[in-house]
């Protein structure tokens, strides 16, 4: 009886090896332009390895390229949670070169960075549908949650059958409104965050080790 | 599609696309009906919308068509997918189709969402 007992521990032993060998978990973080996910992708990725993921900007389409930081461990509960956090641009169904005009930026250079943005998109719908393993969706929760974009977008994850957090985002400005992206998507958690600001990201570190451990 | 001549083209053409009609067609050629539609400056409503996956394929041919000055992308609106999570894995394994949402779909510089919810979508169209 020891001895089949024993037998049960090692080959349990060799299968979590396995598993804890396994590729980490791709995890997308997704959302409209201005959202906050490179902030968010940048506090995931200093909390847990010391090194950031990209720039900041309030200006739209600062991330033009979808950027991966690879095995970021993060410990919940004195479990290790290991994934790969991929930035993605900002998805959306159009991008006109004048809007960044408005932000003093040249006319050659906003050109440039509308023909990068687009790229970006596509790449970002690419990696949804191929590459990641679960998604992080970040709203502004100052902004109607109830747009085309976030519509399909959470359809597309849905019909694919990732797993999904939803992150209310920007909790320190006074116009947030987390109960208004609650009943956009009440099929899923939200949860409200600070990504500037760090605020409870204890749940949101919580919720990611359920959700993608 | 069909389309108007120059003389009689003072208004805006929209095409109302059955769901007969795209049933009979692939994935990129429905997507590249609903392009060469909105590159003409028509409106295009769609009696049954896309699959998830295609309007994931639609933003991402969308992109690579964006010009300066000349195309800025769509604007696309369907009603939110009330059903959306409930019908599951094995309602899809089973055959299950999520609802059917009519879907308009137009360029974005000449399309404007004015009021949007779980039962009504408000548009303006400009004609340039």
């Amino acid at each position: 009886m020891g001895l089949i007992t024993n037998l049960k521990d090692s080959i349990s032993r060799v299968t979590d090896k396995l598993f804890s060998d396994a590729e980490p978990k791709r995890i997308g973080i997704y959302g409209p332009p201005n959202a906050g996910k490179t902030t968010l992708a940048n506090r995931i990725a200093r909390d847990w390895t010391g090194d950031a993921i990209g720039p900041e900007s309030h200006i739209p389409h600062e991330t033009r390229r979808a950027r991966r930081k690879e095995n970021v461990e993060i410990e919940r509960n004195g479990k290790t949670v290991t994934i790969d956090i991929v930035d993605t641009p900002g998805v959306t169904t159009k991008v006109d070169y004048k809007e960044f005009l408005e932000f003093d930026i040249e006319e050659e250079d906003a050109v440039r960075r509308s023909r990068e943005a687009t790229e970006g998109v596509a790449e970002a719908m690419h990696w949804l549908r191929e590459d990641v393993d679960g998604v992080i969706y970040v709203l502004d929760s100052t902004d109607d949650p109830f747009t085309q974009v976030n519509t399909m977008l959470i359809g597309i994850i849905e019909s694919r059958d990732l797993p999904v957090l939803i992150l209310a985002n920007k909790i320190d400005l006074e116009e947030s409104d987390i109960r208004q992206i609650e009943n956009a998507f009440p099929q899923h958690e939200t949860i409200p965050l600070s990504a500037l600001e760090g605020e409870n990201m204890d749940e949101v570190y919580d919720n990611i080790a359920a959700y993608f451990g | 599609m069909p389309q108007v001549t120059e003389k009689e083209h003072d208004g805006v053409q929209i095409d109302l696309v059955s769901g007969e009609r795209m049933a009979g067609l692939t994935s990129m050629e429905k997507i590249r009906m609903i392009l060469d539609g909105v590159h003409e400056g028509n409106i295009v409503i769609l009696e049954e919308g896309l699959s998830p996956d295609e309007e994931s394929r639609l933003i991402e041919v969308t992109m690579t068509e964006i010009s300066p000055d000349e195309f800025s992308g769509i604007e696309i609106e369907t009603y939110p997918n009330s059903t959306a999570g409930d019908s599951g894995l094995i309602g899809r394994i089973m055959g299950r189709r999520e609802a059917s949402k009519l879907t308009v779909i137009g360029p974005a510089d000449r399309i404007e969402t004015l009021h949007k919810d779980e039962t009504l979508i408000s548009t303006l169209v400009s004609r340039n």
